[in-house]
């Protein structure tokens, strides 16, 4: 039988989960191009699946007594593949020559980029180390 | 000894792994594990490109925490970001000048970078010296942001593998 203090905490968990998934995904549709699409499922999800994870590392130890890992497992390969996927798909975009909000600043930095050059206007002068 | 062992950690790590994901400890399991993180390593050595050692693998743990922290709380401003009116958002390029010079410390940054919220880096140019990063919301300065990343990030990981 569970204890009412893990049911509660598994509840919130899941909610908390449920409500940052839900908001990444409504990113998704909300967001006006492309680049700005790519922050909400490769962002908002993590805290989301972390609290799902979390949840159901949770649930098994209050059910059968014994920690589970292979939610820690999950966790690492999301983290070491999210990045990948999103630099990725954003480097395609790029050489796709996807269109942009209008008031998206310094556009011209694309161009560059593309073609693996430095920016014509960088940011800020290189520090010397 | 390096024969057999060309990568004593990845062996360690295979095992490991290998073991969380049948999520048992039983003598069988451990034998396999350990087959694996022998022969996967000594056929793996040719395709390896040399990488900087990490020097100060304490140094990660604070790292880690330290990004998970501000996972949480940016995800808590982007999903206010998303929900409130899409005019306000201010997306925009910056190129951010790098430190470092090694691949797999760029790595490691550019992955942070995009684990965190409202950034999310694009490319890499060819000489290594800047970042193109995409920020959901530019701030009015981004000089600020390029230090926040210089100091937040870039400096532990400098601190990481001691270049």
């Amino acid at each position: 039988m569970m204890s009412v203090e893990f049911e509660l905490a598994i509840t919130l968990l899941l909610v908390i989960g449920g409500i940052f998934i839900f908001i990444g995904s409504f990113g998704l549709l909300r967001l006006p191009d492309f680049y700005t699409r790519l922050h909400a499922p490769t962002k908002a999800t993590t805290v989301g699946l972390g609290s799902i994870l979390l949840c159901s590392m949770l649930t098994t130890f209050a059910t059968e007594g014994r920690v589970s890992i292979s939610e820690l497992l999950i966790t690492l390969f999301l983290v070491i593949t999210a990045p990948v996927v999103a630099h990725i798909l954003a480097k395609v975009a790029m050489h796709h020559k996807v269109p942009m909000v209008k008031h998206t600043q310094y556009p011209e930095r694309v161009d560059t980029a593309r073609m693996q050059q430095p920016p014509v206007n960088p940011s800020s002068t290189k520090l010397d180390s | 000894m390096t024969r057999i062992f060309p990568q004593p950690f990845h062996t360690i790590l295979l095992t490991v792994v290998w073991l969380l994901l049948n999520n048992s400890m039983s003598p069988g399991h451990i034998l396999l594990g350990v087959a694996l993180g022998i022969v996967i390593p000594i056929l793996c050595q040719p395709l390896r490109i040399p990488q900087p050692k990490v020097v100060k693998p304490l140094k990660l743990i604070p790292y880690v925490f330290i990004v998970i922290k501000d996972i949480i709380v940016a995800n808590i401003e982007v999903a206010i970001l998303v929900l409130g009116p899409m005019k306000r958002i201010q997306p925009g390029f910056i190129a951010y000048p790098l430190d470092l010079k090694e691949d797999l410390p760029i790595t490691l940054l550019a992955s942070t970078i995009t684990m965190t919220p409202g950034t999310c880096s694009c490319e890499l140019t060819q000489d290594k010296q800047f970042l193109y990063i995409h920020v959901l919301h530019m701030p009015a300065n981004e000089q600020q942001l390029i230090d926040y990343i210089k100091v937040h990030y870039e400096g532990r990981v400098r601190e990481i593998f001691g270049c």
